[in-house]
């Protein structure tokens, strides 16, 4: 799953959903792989300001990555001379070519672990969780 | 059906979820004409909405907007597979009434002939207000199920039947004869060298208001709501910030 996705999930357990502690979720043992896509950079401007970018520092810590800015990037930043910037080409780079191919989600309120493999993180509560 | 009891959970992993897993390919060989009113409500969503495509399938609806983000989710993992070529989006396995969304969260969610799989009317609407909750305040979803009304389907459905029903799901084998155009009556497949498969699906055929009703029971309001082609559709919103 590309990391832009974890900006969005939480705990699917309805107990961890209105806690803040069930977001993000904790990357544990992760295989990352890069897959090149097209890059939008439209898509990258308008992403961006609905993304929670302390979870997204949080994210690349924890997966090792380089560090992101301390604020999210202002429009000015993505473009160069009307072209996209290398900040928007890396963020490209992170949000949408860089995914988690397998390894487990954990749940920071809960310690619940979700299991990704072959790039698709699967939520689904065993029975008594549910 | 008949029998309430057998209702519920575990009677959907019988007889929706595992029938699903088995058929996914052959059922996404034949899922991939959007329909039109699903297809201007993600056309018109502006550039950069965030939203759902719950019971996603095999991912038609995802290749409709690329100027938005989706993140679809199916109970199937077999479906998930397929559905995880649409770029941008991103697909998860989860199920309907235990979503990993975030809660008030999207502009948008389209839940596509979904919700008619769950087995009673206290799941069906546990499953809009789990749809709904995932929304902000101004989000919109766009709920399909298939109508009860269908005298003009081949399926022949109409006022007065039986809500509570099995859908064969035929994977066709070349062994046998071949299948005459119009008196299907069940979606068909047809694979070579192998012998006729038949897997049956529940469903809850919508009445007329039904939809509606469910809506409006777990506290959202109807936007639009209508009919096209053998289903109930309706653009429902929350009506309270969750
Ligand atoms: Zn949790």
């Amino acid at each position: 799953m590309k990391l832009l996705t974890l900006n969005f999930l939480t705990c699917a357990r309805k107990t961890c959903k209105s806690n803040a502690a069930a977001f993000p979720l904790h990357p544990k043992e992760a295989e990352l792989e890069q897959v090149e896509t097209d890059m939008n950079p439209l898509f990258i401007k308008n992403i961006l300001p609905r993304l929670d970018w302390e979870a997204m520092k949080t994210l690349t810590t924890e997966l090792g990555l380089p560090n992101l800015p301390a604020e999210t990037p202002s429009d000015e930043e993505l473009a160069t001379d009307g072209e996209p910037s290398q900040t928007a080409k890396d963020l490209h780079t992170l949000l949408m070519e860089t995914s988690i191919q397998s390894g487990k989600l954990v749940c920071g309120n809960c310690e619940h672990e979700y299991a990704v493999k072959e790039g698709i993180a699967n939520f689904l509560l065993p029975s008594h969780m549910v | 059906m008949g029998n309430v009891l057998k209702a519920g959970k575990q009677y959907e992993e019988t007889h929706v979820h595992e029938v699903y897993e088995q058929i996914a390919s052959h059922f996404s060989s034949t899922r991939y004409k959007p329909w039109p009113i699903i297809e201007r409500f993600l056309q018109e969503l502006p550039a950069g909405s965030i939203g759902l495509d719950i019971g996603c399938g095999n991912g038609k609806y995802l290749a409709v907007n690329p100027n938005v983000f989706i993140v679809g989710s199916d109970r199937s993992s077999n479906l998930a597979s397929i559905a995880l070529q649409h770029q941008p989006h991103s697909v998860v396995v989860a199920d309907i009434l235990d979503l990993p969304h975030r809660n008030g969260h999207f502009d948008f969610a389209i839940s596509i002939a979904v919700v008619h799989h769950l087995s009673t009317t206290e799941r069906r609407r546990e499953a809009i207000d789990s749809i709904l909750t995932t929304l902000q305040p101004d989000g919109r979803a766009l709920i399909y199920v298939w109508a009860l009304e269908q005298g003009s389907s081949r399926r022949g459905w109409s006022e007065g039947d039986e809500q509570d029903v099995m859908v064969p799901w035929v994977m066709k084998g070349s062994k046998k004869s071949k299948v005459t155009s119009g008196q299907a009556p069940s979606d068909q497949v047809v694979i070579h060298g192998v012998e006729d498969k038949t897997f049956h699906r529940y469903y809850h055929l919508y009445r007329k208001g039904e939809l509606e009703a469910d809506v409006k029971a777990v506290g959202g309001e109807i936007v639009e709501a209508g009919y096209e082609k053998d289903n109930w559709w309706a653009i429902a919103r929350p009506k309270d910030v969750k």
